[in-house]
């Protein structure tokens, strides 16, 4: 699994939930952490999302990578709400983005980026009538996607000829060989979506 | 098979010829065109689908202008590029395969099928929903054919598709291209490629300076070339 290959096949039954409610359950999930004011009901919604990732399959490695990245800012967050706020709430506060972040990773685990997008295009439907194209957007928005680790492989290979030839860091000799080749990339990029028929 | 002819065909790009005067009528089952970088061969491979259009001349496939109709010739003409890289849209391979039949009018459970048949015959299944940028570089082209041959073009123009690949993922996507029904026109610079191949046209400079069967035409490039 990799910053991009979130989604992890299975067929349990919040798999097979239709996208737009798995979303519409995270925004009613997050806005409840949100309004919680005791502890207590922080623990439940804890143990309702650990079940969630049980009956998901997710392994727990794929979930603690999931987690594991927010310590810092957690860390940062329970120290200022503690010195300015006090114990309780340093919890309420920190214990709410932790379980926000982890019904998030749910949904983005059990569910396939088309149908994310599909929905995406279904909201902006109405949007026609001002001129928006749904399709479109969401080809910019699985391009977006598609294209990060792209983009991370070829900073990667400027950075490893740079190493290679004994060169310092420089952010100059980084970035222009980088914005070349990406540029090089958007342009094959297009062509190969014109050959895919996405002009049609 | 279709026929792909280019009448007259003149390219420039700024001041440099790319192609000089080509007349061409491609209409065997399997075609190589090989010639030295900057030779023109991806320029006329671009054409045959209306990437590229001829600074003057035609190109045609069936009668279809490349130029004028570039929609309905890239309906019939499929287009494999050197790096799959680019022409992978989705993060999944089972989406990047169904990305090529989002117009197709067909349903869900319909392209699902022909998503799954198609990655049963690369040998993807396994893979389907594989994120695409942690696959193989064989495997990578694999996808990008499968999401070309998915939309059952008449033709499929391969330019280097090879090149990238080790000797063994060469052979596997060269095997593939050589026994596809389909009409394949190959650019490559890997010559015992084309020995099952039905005819070799060879480049040079923008002209056309043999083609033939492979043996001849490769011959004649590789003199060109010593």
């Amino acid at each position: 699994m990799t910053v991009i290959g979130l989604y992890q096949a299975g067929s349990s039954v919040l798999h097979r939930i239709p996208a737009g409610w798995k979303l519409l359950g995270m925004l009613l999930a997050i806005v409840a952490l949100v309004a919680a004011t005791r502890p207590w009901q922080l623990g439940v919604a804890a143990v309702l999302v650990a079940v969630g990732f049980a009956i998901a399959r997710i392994p727990f490695r794929v979930t603690w990578a999931q987690l594991w990245p927010m310590r810092w800012m957690i860390l940062f967050v329970a120290l200022f709400q503690l010195i300015f706020s006090g114990p309780e709430r340093a919890i309420m506060v920190c214990g709410s983005l932790l379980i926000s972040v982890a019904i998030a990773a749910l949904v983005t685990l059990t569910t396939r980026v088309t149908e994310m997008l599909d929905v995406c295009q279904w909201l902006l439907r109405p949007l026609r009538r001002v001129g928006v194209d749904p399709d479109r957007v969401g080809l910019v928005l699985a391009l977006t996607i598609r294209c990060i680790p792209l983009l991370v492989g070829i900073v990667r290979d400027v950075s490893d000829a740079r190493k290679a030839r004994g060169a310092g860091f420089s952010l100059r000799a980084m970035a222009a060989p980088a914005v070349v080749r990406a540029l090089r990339s958007a342009d094959a990029i297009g062509d190969a979506l014109i050959a895919r028929g996405v002009d049609d | 098979m279709a026929e792909i002819r280019f009448t007259a065909v003149h390219h420039r790009f700024g001041d440099r010829v790319v192609l000089d005067g080509i007349e061409l009528n491609l209409s065997q089952h399997r075609v190589g065109i090989v010639g030295a970088n900057g030779s023109g061969k991806s320029t006329l491979a671009r054409m045959i689908n209306g990437l590229i259009r001829p600074t003057s001349g035609a190109v045609t496939v069936d009668g279809l202008d490349t130029a004028a109709k570039g929609r309905e010739v890239r309906r019939r003409v499929g287009f494999v590029f050197t790096d799959p890289d680019n022409q992978i849209v989705m993060p999944t391979v089972a989406e990047d395969v169904a990305f090529s039949l989002r117009r197709s009018g067909l349903t869900k459970p319909e392209i699902a099928e022909r998503v799954a048949a198609v990655l049963r015959r690369f040998q993807l299944h396994d893979h389907a929903d594989h994120p695409t940028h942690l696959l193989s570089g064989g495997q990578k082209q694999l996808l990008a054919l499968a999401a070309v041959l998915i939309t059952r073009p008449d033709v499929v123009v391969a330019d280097e598709p090879t090149t990238l690949l080790d000797l063994r993922n060469a052979r596997m996507v060269n095997d593939l291209l050589a026994g596809m029904p389909e009409q394949v026109v190959l650019v490559t610079h890997h010559l015992h490629l084309l020995d099952q191949f039905d005819r070799v046209v060879v480049l040079d400079s923008g002209q056309v300076i043999a083609d033939g069967p492979p043996p001849a035409a490769v011959d004649a490039y590789t003199r060109l070339l010593t």
